[in-house]
C-alpha cells in the first residue's frame, strides 16, 4: 500500500469532495420542485449542510408531509453525524472553537477521510481538506441547481420526482455492507409503504425509524 | 412555517454534530445505543426510497409508475457503479422519457 503523505491525503481528500460536491446540483434542483423557495434551499445547505438530511427534508415536504415531519425525519438522519463525531473526537483531538468549527463540517465524507489515518496530523488533513471542500462546492451548486430548478417548468415532466427516490437509494447502497442491514432496509421499506396507506404523509419514514429501534434493540 | 423547519432541523442537525465531538465515548459503549444508531440511517433512507417511489400523488395509495421503472434504471447504473450524479439524472432521465411515450 502506498505510504500515507500529507499530499496523498490531500490529493485523496480533494478527489472524494470535488464528486461529492457537485450533488448539491441535484439536491437545489429537487429542493426547489418540493416546495422550497431558493433561499430556503441555500439556508438548507449553509446551516444544516448534511446532504441525507437536506434530501429527507425536501421529500418530505414534496410528497405532501408537514414542515414538522420533515424536520424530525432530517434530525433522525442526522444522528448518525453523532456517531462519527463520538468516533472522531479522539482522533482530532479539537478543544473550544476550533471544535465548534470542526463541528459543522462533520459529514460522512469527512470522516471517512480522515478515519483511516494513522496520526492525528494526517486525519486533521483529511478531514478539513474534505470538509471545508465540500462545504464551498455543496453550497456554490445548492444556488446553481436552486435557481435552474426554478426554471425548469414541470418538475414531473423532466422526471425530477423520480429522481428523489433514486438520491435515497444512491446514499443508501454503499450502506448496504452486512445481511442484517439489507433486511432492516427491506422491513423498513416495507413497513413505511404499508403505512403511506394509513398515516398523513411525512409520517410513514418516521414509523420506519422504529424498525431499527426494534431491530437494535431485539438483536443479540 | 417551513422557514422555522429549515432553521430549526438545521441548528438540530449541527448540535446533533457537535454533541458527537463533545460527550464522552462511553456512551456509545451502550451495545444497543451503537446498533440503533448504525441502523436507523439505513430504516430511513430505505424508507424514503419506499414512500418517494410508490406513494401515490393524491395521498394515501400506493401506485407503480414511470417512478418505479426509473428506480430501477437507477439500481442498473448502481450496479454499474456509475456515479451518484449519473444515477440520480439518470432516473430522471428514464422517467421523463417514459411519460412522453
Amino acid at each position: 500500500m502506498e505510504q500515507q503523505t500529507r499530499r496523498t491525503v490531500v490529493r485523496d481528500s480533494l478527489g472524494v469532495a470535488i464528486a461529492t460536491g457537485t450533488y448539491g446540483l441535484s439536491f437545489g434542483a429537487v429542493a426547489v420542485t418540493s416546495g422550497l423557495d431558493v433561499w430556503q434551499t441555500c439556508a438548507l445547505s449553509l446551516v444544516m449542510f448534511t446532504g441525507a438530511s437536506q434530501f429527507a427534508l425536501a421529500g418530505v415536504l414534496g410528497s405532501g408531509g408537514t414542515p414538522l415531519a420533515g424536520a424530525l425525519a432530517a434530525l433522525l438522519l442526522g444522528t448518525r453525524n453523532t456517531l462519527y463525531g463520538l468516533r472522531m473526537a479522539p482522533l482530532l483531538g479539537y478543544r473550544g472553537w476550533r471544535r465548534a468549527a470542526a463541528a459543522h463540517v462533520l459529514i460522512d465524507e469527512s470522516t471517512a477521510m480522515a478515519v483511516t489515518r494513522p496520526d492525528r496530523e494526517l486525519a486533521r488533513t483529511g478531514f478539513l481538506t474534505t470538509g471545508v471542500t465540500i462545504f464551498v462546492l455543496w453550497n456554490l451548486t445548492t444556488l446553481a441547481g436552486a435557481v435552474a430548478g426554478e426554471q425548469l417548468g414541470d418538475p414531473r415532466d423532466l422526471g425530477l420526482d423520480a429522481a428523489v427516490g433514486a438520491a435515497f437509494l444512491a446514499l443508501l447502497w454503499p450502506r448496504l455492507t452486512t445481511p442484517l442491514l439489507r433486511v432492516v432496509a427491506l422491513l423498513a421499506a416495507l413497513v413505511a409503504a404499508g403505512a403511506v396507506t394509513v398515516t398523513p404523509a411525512g409520517v410513514p419514514v418516521l414509523v420506519a425509524a422504529g424498525v431499527a429501534v426494534l431491530v437494535g434493540v431485539l438483536k443479540r | 412555517m417551513i422557514w422555522w423547519a429549515v432553521l430549526g432541523a438545521g441548528v438540530g442537525c449541527y448540535l446533533l454534530k457537535l454533541a458527537g465531538l463533545s460527550v464522552p465515548a462511553r456512551v456509545l459503549a451502550n451495545p444497543v445505543i451503537a446498533r440503533v444508531a448504525e441502523l436507523i440511517p439505513v430504516a430511513l433512507l430505505a424508507a424514503l426510497v419506499a414512500v418517494q417511489v410508490l406513494a401515490a400523488p393524491e395521498g394515501r395509495a400506493l401506485v407503480v409508475d414511470a417512478r418505479a421503472a426509473a428506480l430501477g434504471v437507477a439500481v442498473l447504473l448502481l450496479l454499474a457503479r456509475a456515479p451518484f450524479l449519473v444515477v440520480v439524472f439518470g432516473a430522471a432521465a428514464s422517467a421523463a422519457l417514459l411519460r412522453l411515450l
